[in-house]
């Protein structure tokens, strides 16, 4: 079937784009990891905001992995894969530490009194207020792999 | 992590570039700890070339509020936050823990 002429001026998506890379478990490569993601995201043609969205629930991401399923730095990798399709880009990282239960991570109380806030959980709270998906999975064959969706805007796909 | 501080008559202002992560979080807080054990509590951070922090970073902010504050003898306040940085910090609530000035002259003066 022939295009009609308008749809010769929308912006295609590219069929289908994936990048992987692996990194050592340190806070010295979180600058490296979010380079690697921001292109990927650059790439999905997400908007400013939503590239620093990303950026962020990223850096949480792996600063969870470093802190808890390591349990400290230099003791495992970091596998990241950014998977842009029509409509998303999927953020994959897994790593071999320690199970992560989600589930055991308190939500953050909002308007606590400052003197009774106490470090931990705004990560995972602000990964899921950042991304429009998070998933948490464990298996020992594969390990903790975390899912990060991000939609991208629908005008910048070519509808079916 | 590069880092200037200026001394002025009724605060002190502190300036650092770049990113803040888990991998420099700790150096921003021995930047802060070493004004607050100098008895120095009146303290504005300069923002203006921070084009990133995550929760690290913010936590550091808080536990410095949480010592300015106490015995009421001064302040974190924090000016130029960009504004996606902003809307983060607001979206976990931190934001209303400080107050935040448009420019440093502002930030400044409010001493």
């Amino acid at each position: 079937m022939s295009r009609r002429p308008w749809e010769a001026f929308k912006p295609v998506c590219p069929p289908s784009w994936m990048q992987k890379a692996t990194f050592c478990g340190r806070f010295d490569n979180l600058a490296e990891i979010s380079e690697f993601v921001i292109r990927a995201a650059k790439e999905a043609g997400l908007n400013s905001s939503a590239v620093y969205a990303v950026e962020l629930a990223v850096d949480e991401a792996c600063t969870n992995i470093i802190e808890h399923a390591y349990g400290g730095e230099g003791k495992g990798d970091i596998q990241c894969c950014c998977d842009i399709s029509k409509d998303r880009l999927t953020i994959t990282l897994r790593d071999r530490g320690r199970p992560f239960n989600p589930n055991k991570v308190p939500v953050p109380k909002s308007k606590a009194n400052l003197k009774s806030l106490k470090t931990g959980g705004a990560g995972l709270y602000l990964m899921r207020k950042m991304m429009d998906e998070v998933r948490f999975e464990f298996s020992k064959e594969s390990g903790n792999i975390v899912t990060l969706v991000k939609c991208r805007a629908p005008q910048s796909c070519i509808p079916d | 992590m590069e880092f200037k501080t200026t001394e002025y008559k009724r605060c002190d202002l502190i300036k650092t570039s770049g990113r803040v992560d888990g991998s420099n979080a700790p150096q921003l807080e021995g930047i802060f700890t070493t004004l607050t054990e100098a008895g120095k509590f009146k303290l504005v951070y300069d923002m203006s070339e921070i084009n990133f922090m995550s929760s690290a970073g913010w936590w550091v902010l808080i536990r410095t509020q949480k010592k300015c504050r106490r015995y009421k003898r001064g302040e974190l306040v924090l000016a130029c936050v960009d504004s996606k940085i902003r809307g983060a910090l607001d979206l976990v609530g931190m934001g209303s823990y400080f107050k935040i000035f448009e420019d440093v002259t502002a930030a400044v003066g409010s001493f």
